[in-house]
């Protein structure tokens, strides 16, 4: 019996996985953990001064329990701010969308010279940064330098109003945002198009198919996969979108372009009011995530689809 | 073992001295401001502008000519003080909103800023500005020929506050200094006036009929009178807040220890309604993204005939190789409200100003820099070659380059002189200043642009609520 018992003993000792095997997996894991606590550290700050008065121009703050959250989801300027988002990132994404899938299609018909150069051509907005972006088009659209009234003038449309009147800023906004962001809507459909098998297209041609049908039957569901991926980038942007509102009209005429963006901006760093300002960004964040998990659930069915329709 | 215990005693010395570093260097009390016990001071034998050398100090500058006249003569402040200046500078529309961003991180840079009056009563009560009285009275620190005392009282008065919410300003520490001061006025262009034979409208009807006039006078595009209308608080505080006052308008009053705001009132309601009128008649038709940078350049280059802004606006369109138009803009005073006389005019005053950063490391280099770039002599230059016209130095104001120079431009200087006798911030000192002003802003481009409200009247009453919210955790004691 004492025999056996040291016998165990011993191997059990022998079974001890050595510290530095033991931790391994921890190890591997380590360096995302990190990041992980990284990103989730701010997220979760946030969450709390949104319940605290934290200002930079008071010494002390306090925790108020919901008062910003009640006081803001209670205020007109808050829908208002939703509203604004929500037509924003409608219409830029719409166009982008459409404008950036239509330009693919032509490219990809053509194969000469004069399309390759186009190729290069149309991405180069995409290389300008969007605030840089912005003040070039304020100057176009300037009724006294721009060349865009000069050209206006040709059809007898003077004073344009464009980023200045209520009723035209929000289409003036959209598009800067559609001539920056249409070439990359454009570059992932091309590619997602020059993916595409050719046998299916070559059964069709024999049989006869006619264009829309190949069109709708053939190319649409094969390019879902890319358009989705395009949508999901464009989408979650342009719900963010700050940097070319507030470059041409910091949010005006009035509140016409407040968006959820520039409103939290306004009340933390102009208004200095942080835990105010915090709720609006942390509802756009939540907005956002089931947004993009849609998308991204849409597109990975779209994915097995098209894999089926290659078999 | 031996090893670890190694580390942590070196951790720990490195922690203790790292500690022990940051404990030194605050030399003057930061941001309280205003205490009366006197500080230690030197004697005039110790001061040197080389005390300094070797250090460098980090400047934020608004674009202005102001700024251009500092930043021309830096070379000569460089060399004579051993100090290295590192500078940014940024137009209007975003500098306070940079400035706001690097005060709050309380990291000490900028050592120095350029700010305005009613920055400081926000910037003073959070204790992001060095109160200067103790620089300013001390001889070791101050050159003997600064003379404080030549400052014109009104530019430094209105630097000086107490931090009470509703408060008058000229009370309580100097928190920056002038660089410059404006007043507000109607500029015009005297080739059009003559060309068409109008006369310089002195009254608010008068101008009005005027601007409608002068609608198209040279060509598309071309208009009566050029004013502000960004969303922000610089469309209120030129023109518009001159007229608000001398209509009879003001923004707070206290009552029962509160700050109540007073847009409702009928004063308020008709010269809103004036404005936006006079706006759809002759104002820009981008009148909403102008800033004074667009609405001074319009006057400049002839597209507009009138601009009601701020004195130096249309000075800086108007001296020689300036703009298309130089030479032809000359000045008048405030149009008057019916009813009103020359006595009742009440200009706004903004002073551009440079103040110290209370959290600022290099404070005394700071001071170098302020004292050197508001002292009399480069305030002579400033207000003469420097193209900046309105100086806050008496000495300037009386000499004779001043005269010369500034005084060619017809009827600035007189003009000036009239405003002056009743100009003074027209604001009621409160540290919600800037989101006041915006919300007020907005509700002005609404009125012009949309049909959001029914009337005037109804859209200054909500106003009043919002702005009534908006300040009703200040308590304002005697």
């Amino acid at each position: 019996m004492k025999e056996q018992n040291k016998n165990s003993a011993a191997v059990s000792e022998l079974n001890v996985v050595p510290f530095k095997t033991r931790m391994r997996p921890y190890l591997i894991v380590a360096p995302a953990l990190l990041i992980t606590i990284g990103i989730m550290i701010p997220f979760i700050m946030s969450i709390y001064y949104s319940l605290t008065s934290y200002s930079f121009r008071l010494p002390n703050y306090s925790f108020v329990g919901l008062k910003n959250w009640i006081s803001i989801l209670s205020s007109a300027g808050f829908w208002k701010a939703v509203w604004v988002t929500l037509r924003y990132a409608f219409f830029s994404t719409l166009f982008e969308m459409g404008l950036g899938m239509g330009v693919a299609m032509l490219l990809n018909n053509l194969n000469n010279r004069f399309s390759k150069i186009l190729r290069v051509a149309l991405i180069f907005p995409l290389m300008v940064a969007p605030i840089t972006a912005t003040i070039i088009w304020q100057l176009m659209l300037n009724n006294s330098v721009g060349i865009v009234e000069k050209f206006l003038n040709i059809f007898g449309v003077y004073n344009f109003p464009w980023a200045a009147g209520a009723s035209t800023a929000m289409m003036t906004v959209v598009m800067i945002d559609v001539w920056v962001n249409t070439s990359f809507c454009m570059l992932l459909v091309l590619a997602g198009l020059q993916s595409l098998p050719k046998s299916p297209f070559e059964s069709a041609k024999i049989d006869g198919g006619s264009p829309w049908f190949n069109f709708r039957n053939l190319t649409l569901p094969m390019l879902k996969p890319s358009l989705y991926i395009a949508l999901l980038f464009r989408l979650m942007a342009a719900l963010q979108e700050y940097a070319i509102i507030f470059g041409l009209t910091k949010g005006g005429p009035g509140d016409t372009l407040m968006n959820l963006s520039l409103t939290s901006y306004q009340t933390g760093f102009q208004f200095q009011k942080f835990g105010y300002a915090l709720p609006y960004i942390l509802v756009l964040w939540a907005f956002i995530n089931v947004v993009a998990k849609q998308i991204v659930k849409r597109q990975r069915a779209a994915q097995k689809q098209a894999a089926g329709l290659e078999e | 073992m031996k090893k670890r215990l190694v580390s942590v005693l070196l951790c720990t010395t490195m922690l203790a001295t790292m500690l022990a570093g940051c404990g030194g260097g605050n030399d003057s009390g930061s941001g309280g401001g205003g205490d009366d016990a006197p500080a230690e001071k030197g004697s005039a034998e110790d001061f040197d502008w080389k005390n300094c050398e070797g250090t460098t100090i980090n400047v934020m500058f608004n674009e202005h000519n102001y700024s251009k006249a500092v930043i021309s003569k830096l070379d000569e402040f460089e060399e004579k003080t051993g100090i290295t200046v590192e500078y940014s500078s940024t137009p209007e529309g975003n500098y306070f909103d940079k400035l706001n961003t690097s005060l709050s991180s309380r990291s000490g840079t900028p050592d120095v800023f350029m700010t305005g009056a009613y920055q400081v009563w926000e910037y003073a009560s959070a204790g992001y500005m060095e109160p200067l009285d103790d620089y300013i009275n001390d001889p070791a620190k101050t050159a003997s020929d600064y003379n404080f005392d030549d400052f014109i009282p009104a530019t430094v008065d209105s630097l000086r506050w107490d931090l009470v919410p509703g408060h008058a300003v000229g009370e309580g520490s100097q928190w920056a200094l002038p660089m410059g001061w404006e007043l507000n006025n109607l500029a015009y262009n005297k080739n059009v006036f003559e060309e068409k034979s109008l006369e310089v409208p002195t009254t608010t009807d008068e101008l009005l009929e005027t601007a409608t006039a002068l609608k198209e006078f040279n060509g598309s595009g071309s208009y009566g009178v050029a004013v502000r209308g960004t969303r922000d608080w610089a469309t209120i505080h030129p023109g518009y807040m001159s007229l608000f006052a001398t209509w009879g308008g003001q923004d707070f009053a206290i009552e029962d220890g509160k700050l109540v705001c007073q847009l409702d009132s009928k004063e308020a309601i008709e010269m809103t309604d004036y404005w936006v009128k006079l706006i759809k008649a002759g104002g820009p038709s981008q009148w909403s993204n102008y800033t004074w940078y667009e609405a001074s350049s319009d006057l400049g280059a002839g597209k507009a005939a009138m601009l009601f802004d701020a004195t130096s606006a249309g000075y800086f369109q108007n001296f020689e190789g300036a703009s298309d138009q130089s030479g032809n803009i000359a000045w008048s005073t405030i149009p008057l409200p019916e009813g009103k006389t020359e006595a009742d005019m009440k200009a706004n005053v903004w002073i551009w100003s440079m103040a110290m950063n209370a959290d600022s490391k290099n404070k005394d280099a700071a001071w170098m820099f302020l004292q050197y770039f508001t002292s009399p002599e480069y305030m002579l230059y400033s207000g003469t070659e420097g193209a900046s016209p309105d100086t806050p130095r008496q000495s300037v104001m009386d000499s004779d380059e001043y005269k010369e120079t500034v005084g060619s431009a017809e009827n600035y200087l007189e003009s000036i002189a009239a405003l002056s006798e009743n100009a003074t911030i027209q604001f009621t000192p409160q540290p919600y200043f800037f989101e006041c002003t915006t919300k007020w802003a907005e509700v002005l481009q609404d009125l012009v642009l949309t049909d959001k409200y029914e009337s005037t009247e109804a859209a200054m009453k909500q106003l009043k609520k919002d702005l009534d919210a908006v300040v009703v955790d200040l308590e304002v004691s005697e």
